[in-house]
């Protein structure tokens, strides 16, 4: 999707992750959101429909069972009691205890059942969000993650699972049972005595009235003090990683003031939420003992006239007890419901946006490739940008080794890009073997098309490992091949382990040029019909990117390959140079003609020469 | 060193100590602190009377048919229930200050620690386990500095004070609900330590599923580019599933804590009413007493049942405090001098370095000896995993040498203080690190006070006059949270950043590989300027990287081989022909035919 900023009123605006940056938002699109985020669970949760009714008919009689107790208390005391007074014997009194019993091993049994029931629905239905939203990060196009960053990825898969997690554990418990023992008490109340029921519901409304006044206020607070932390993670993280650039510049003052104002932020609406809690939970509090009192004075009132018993009294004083605990635990409910909506909301945004570079409803078959590239009439230009590739036509016949050259932004890149699908062009085609690379399927163009860039990330586990990333399964044997071939082999061997070193945290134990060859390596292993080196050798010392090049000779020989590299040493394995400027190719030809021709390809050479020295 | 710098949990035995160091940062709130302990006392005290009250109403009153009794009773029962919210809520008004103060001040410490520590304690913490330490401990250690001690605390007097009600009032029942309380503790403790075991293990396959989210994230292009996305995704979903097992075998055994956590209450309201009712049928009891009997054993089923709560998130806190302390403790190794170079020469010398990582039983670096003069610029040349980096870093102290010394202008720097030797040295490295803040911040970095002309000048030498053309201009926000930049343009960035403020001593590590050939000979040709009146420390892959420099280093397993002008050494060291000229001897092997 698009990531409009246009105004609030159009609601396509408000589609996938759009919303995630805006602090004020409207009723209207906040309804939106909601929605969505309903949507998103009640499809989560569609398939567990039966275990979820079992689950409602079992809190049901466990609460059943719970209220029951009060009740049985006031038999004990009213029914229980004066016989043996009498001296009538304790057989009532027996079948009281005994049902009290039954009630509360009930009320253990459901309970336990409920809570391993609950807690199953609701794991499942974490796995399957993790699920989901993992795979559909993936399959969201290079065009979003640049935008998005992996910051945010990581944090929509941790601290927002969390929330949702924290949410099935402990608040969807509360909130049931809250609710349930709410109108069974109410229920109860009334039944025992309409009279001393009304009083004791009395104060419900102000009680339903202040619930409001602080599903409000902490709504706002809460969202406050998560942003808060948000900034103080992210300033933290930054901080850490960045150590050596802080250290080196003397950063470390300006750092601590920024952090500590952060911090200090953090605490601030931490402190709001907190006292807001601190009014709320004695408010309640406040209401309960008020009746209770109520209950007391006007049920001693009425036991006095002889209106009701003691048990009835005491039953009473019991239940109002279970109906105010568990609004105090209302307000962490309260806390879990809104981390984990917002959350929801902005889940639902991830898994709503599609894909730029959308996978094909019927793809065409292309089980092997010769690696024939085609442009046809192709436009590019990031969203809301110049075009970056204006007009372009190319066709690259199998097997040729193609150097493209050019200044920083002339569309080497966007080039290279388009070959692997990372971008689709706004107009035209790019065609494999004459087929249309949209009409391939992710796995078939992956497994004829690859892309080493100057990025290159390593995965933690062995270089081995590394190396297999691009042919899972394949055999420790083949690994080492393709080391040997790209001449890393020399290398990998003086390392204290060889092939099972560890590489460290994101390959961070080793040096840009070692990174560059292991990936290198991984591209070879995967044997692509087409190759595409994006400053693949940028790193690399000049003996290592000797070998590199010696080794890409033999390599290039039997498949396409497009080389991007602003060192023209690498030109000279090409076959055919195309000079690019402004996102058009200026020449076009073999790299010797192109020399003799003194146009500006002749002149870069020229300069490199010279660089060379 | 001072203190091990060992990654990683700590394994050993919780104690009282770390924690109780951490006490001081409740210091300043001592008042606070002292106004909430009384409110809590205050608001058991009354919570306790209001069941009394209730017995008194039905043994007086009811039972004597006194109309004017009740009024005042219901009252005193109004006051009381009054009283304990009001104290209720001084208690938490007054907590919250002290408690998230505590927390923050911790948590400022902790990140001054951290951003004193050198690289050789960066490197082996990953920066999710700091984090961890900075959230979710200080967190533990809050809930039970603020909430925890002080609900063991009031719950153990609630549990003595009810119980000793209870006892005065009918001891045998007295007697049965004190007992029954026995169990519930004890299992509670049992479980909380399973609890806290497997919550643990928990915690630790979710921070695994949570590095493979970050490896997708971050390698998403690598990931892509060989549409590795089943294996990426299949390698997720299996540790989800390991989480999701884990996390059901946590819901098990509370589910089975919980049970029977409800069920000794409920059993105990059974015997107390089977008791009870014997005792009121034998005229031992009264029947008010017997109602507040019932009240206050459900009164108590809290305290008791989150006893053994508290105990176990003591003993958590006791962890994280440890945690916690261990880095508050650890001495930065790297530590500024006294000395100051009040008029800088730029004058490098290394004097038979060695530098070795700990542990390791080769060196990186050894017995290093190079000279450069004030003004002059060495290139540092050598193969891949030579040690040109670590050279680099030894200069601003980012790493200490392990034996021989690097001084400045006569000065060891580790004589030097940190601020004065890195306003000397000014580094620009291999990959460039920006920070989620605007252009003009990133390259001001350290140096805040730079004018608009030196971040200008400093932008042009690095050709990062783009800058400008930003839609904020400097103002532009880049980095993780901000616009994306290409590698290029970061490295032109951070350049800039080297250069500002023109350092007496500048260190480029490979700086300009992302660089296209145009580009790179403009930032040579502005640099060239730069480097003629600094000392210039410059490492080279590159033979036009190398002519910036008046000597070149040839570094061959962690020392110095040959030191000499470029073109000398071109002549008359072989090895050092095969690791610069080979450029042009490919294009030579191309022309010659």
């Amino acid at each position: 999707m698009t990531h409009d900023t246009g105004s609030e009123a159009g609601n396509t605006a408000w589609r996938g992750v759009a919303a995630e940056d805006r602090d004020e938002i409207s009723e209207r699109v906040s309804l939106l959101l909601r929605t969505r985020s309903r949507r998103l669970l009640g499809d989560l949760l569609r398939p567990h429909r039966r275990a979820i009714a079992v689950l409602t008919a079992v809190i049901v009689v466990s609460n059943a069972a719970g209220l029951a107790l009060p009740y049985l208390v006031k038999r004990g005391i009213d029914d229980g009691i004066p016989p043996m007074l009498r001296g009538q014997g304790a057989g009532t009194l027996m079948t009281v205890v005994a049902a009290v019993l039954l009630a509360a091993l009930t009320q253990a049994l459901t309970r336990q059942a409920f809570l391993q029931m609950a807690g199953r629905i609701g794991q499942d239905t974490l796995l399957e969000l993790r699920r989901r939203v993992f795979d559909h990060f993936q399959r969201l196009s290079l065009s979003f993650h640049e935008k998005y960053t992996s910051g945010r990825v990581i944090s929509r898969l941790t601290s927002d699972v969390d929330a949702i997690a924290e949410l099935l554990d402990s608040g969807f418990d509360g909130l049931v049972t809250a609710v349930l023992t709410l109108c069974g008490t109410a229920v109860m109340l009334l039944v025992l005595d309409v009279h001393l029921g009304l009083v004791a519901l009395l104060p419900l409304p102000v009680l339903l009235l202040f619930t409001r006044w602080f599903r409000r206020e902490s709504s706002v607070t809460y969202r406050r003090t998560r942003e808060a932390v948000a900034l103080v993670i992210v300033h933290f993280v930054e901080s850490m990683t960045g150590i050596r650039a802080v250290q080196a510049f003397r950063r470390e003052p300006r750092n601590q003031e920024i952090f500590e104002r952060l911090n200090a932020d953090y605490r601030d609406a931490n402190v709001r939420g907190s006292r807001l809690v601190a009014v709320f939970m004695p408010g309640i509090k406040l209401i309960g003992n008020v009746t209770v009192a109520a209950v007391l004075l006007y049920g001693g009132m009425l036991a006095l006239r002889g209106t009701v018993t003691v048990g009835v009294l005491a039953a009473f004083l019991l239940y109002l007890r279970q109906f105010y605990e568990p609004m105090q635990e209302i307000s962490q409910f309260y806390n879990a419901l809104q981390s984990a909506g917002a959350a929801l909301e902005k889940l639902s945004g991830v898994l709503e946006e599609r894909p730029a570079v959308a996978e094909p409803a019927r793809p065409a078959p292309l089980p092997n490739a010769a690696g024939a590239l085609r442009f046809e009439t192709v436009r590019f230009a990031y969203a809301e940008g110049p075009p970056v590739l204006p007009l372009l036509d190319l066709e690259i016949p199998a097997g040729q080794t193609v150097a493209v050259v050019g200044t920083t932004g002339a569309g080497k890149t966007t080039l290279a890009k388009l070959i692997a699908r990372f971008h689709d062009p706004v107009a035209g085609r790019v065609l494999l073997d004459g087929v249309d690379l949209r009409d391939l399927d992710e796995d078939t163009l992956r497994r004829h098309v690859v892309m080493v860039t100057q990025e290159n990330y390593l995965f933690s586990g062995t270089i081995a490992d590394n190396v297999r990333f691009g042919r899972p399964g394949a055999p420790d044997a083949e690994i080492v091949r393709a080391v040997e071939a790209i001449g890393a082999h020399t290398f990998v061997s003086t390392l204290p382990e060889g092939y099972e070193t560890q590489v460290g945290k994101r390959g961070g134990r080793m040096s840009a040029g070692q990174r560059q060859l292991v990936a290198f390596a991984r591209a070879f292993l995967a044997d692509p019909a087409v190759l595409i080196l994006d400053e693949a050798t940028s790193s690399l010392d000049v003996p290592s990117e000797r070998l590199v090049q010696r080794a890409l000779r033999t390599i290039l020989a039997d498949r396409t390959a497009l080389i991007i590299a602003h060192r023209l040493s690498t030109v000279e394995i090409a076959d055919r140079v195309l000079v690019m400027e402004h996102g058009r190719i200026v020449e076009d030809g073999p790299p010797d003609r192109l020399i003799a021709r003194s146009g500006r390809f002749a002149r870069l050479h020229h300069a490199w020469l010279d660089s060379l020295a | 060193m001072a203190s091990p710098q060992t990654p990683g949990p700590v394994h050993s035995r919780s104690s009282w100590r770390s924690l109780w160091r951490l006490r001081t940062y409740l210091r300043p709130y001592a008042g606070s602190l002292v106004v909430s302990w009384f409110a809590a006392l205050g608001g058991i005290a009354a919570g306790t009377v209001i069941p009394l009250v209730g017995k008194e109403i039905i043994d007086g009153p009811v039972a004597h048919g006194d109309l004017a009794g009740l009024v005042p009773l219901g009252l005193l029962a109004l006051g009381l229930g009054v009283t304990e919210a009001l104290l209720t809520f001084v208690r938490r008004w007054s907590q919250a200050g002290p408690v998230l103060g505590l927390e923050t001040a911790i948590r400022d410490d902790l990140y001054r620690r951290l951003q004193r520590l050198p690289m050789s304690f960066h490197d082996g913490w990953q920066s999710g386990q700091l984090l961890s330490r900075a959230t979710s401990d200080l967190s533990t250690i809050r809930r039970f500095l603020g909430f925890g001690v002080l609900f063991l605390i009031m719950n153990i007097l609630q549990l003595t004070a009810v119980t000793v009600v209870l006892l005065r009032m009918y001891w045998p029942l007295g007697l049965l609900v004190a007992a029954s309380s026995l169990p519930v503790v004890a299992l509670s403790l049992r479980f909380e330590r399973r609890y806290i075991g497997i919550s643990r293990r928990l915690q630790d396959q979710q921070g695994d599923l949570a590095t493979l989210v970050e490896e997708s994230a971050v390698g998403v292009r690598t990931v892509k580019a060989f549409g590795r996305r089943e294996h990426v995704f299949g390698g997720y979903a299996a540790a989800a599933r390991e989480v999701r097992r884990t996390a059901l075998g946590k819901v098990r055994l509370a589910s089975r804590f919980f049970t029977f956590l409800e069920v000794v209450p409920n059993v105990t309201l059974a015997l107390v009413l089977l008791l009870g009712a014997i005792a009121v049928g034998a005229g031992a009891l009264t029947l008010g007493t017997l109602v507040a009997f019932t009240t206050l054993v459900l009164q108590l089923v809290w305290p008791v049942a989150s006893l053994g709560y508290i105990l176990a998130m003591g003993q958590e806190a006791m962890t994280s405090a440890d945690r916690v302390v261990e880095v508050l403790d650890t001495v930065p190794a790297i530590r500024g001098g006294a000395d100051v170079i009040e008029r800088p020469r730029g004058h490098v010398r290394f004097e038979g370095v060695e530098f070795r990582f700990p542990g390791a039983d080769r060196p990186v670096l050894r017995d290093v000896w190079l000279e450069v003069r004030p003004g002059e610029t060495v290139a540092v040349v050598g193969a891949t995993g030579s040690g040109k980096t670590t050279l680099t870093t030894l200069v601003p102290r980012l790493c200490d040498v392990t034996a021989g010394r690097v001084t400045i202008d006569g000065h060891d720097v580790r004589h030097l203080s940190l601020a004065s030797l890195r306003s000397v040295v000014a580094t620009a490295f291999e990959e460039p690190t920006l920070f989620s803040m605007s252009v003009r911040e990133n390259v001001t970095l350290g140096r805040g006070d730079a004018t608009e002309e030196e971040i200008r000048q400093a932008l042009e030498i690095s050709q990062a006059t783009f800058a400008y053309d930003l839609p904020w201009g400097l103002d532009t926000r880049i980095g993780e949270q901000g616009m994306s930049l290409s590698g290029g343009q970061r490295q032109r960035l951070a350049l800039a950043r080297a250069v500002l403020g023109r350092p007496r001593v500048l260190v480029l590590d490979d700086t300009l590989s992302a660089l296209d050939v145009e580009t790179e000979a403009l930032v040579e040709e502005a640099l060239r300027r730069v480097l003629a009146d600094a000392t210039g420390i410059v490492v080279a892959h590159r033979a036009s990287t190398v002519l910036l420099a008046d000597r070149v280093a040839l570094l061959r397993d962690g020392t110095i081989a040959h030191v000499g002008r470029h073109g000398d050494l071109l002549a008359t060291v072989p090895e050092y022909r095969e690791l610069l000229a080979q450029d042009a001897g490919l294009d030579a092997e191309r022309s010659a035919p």
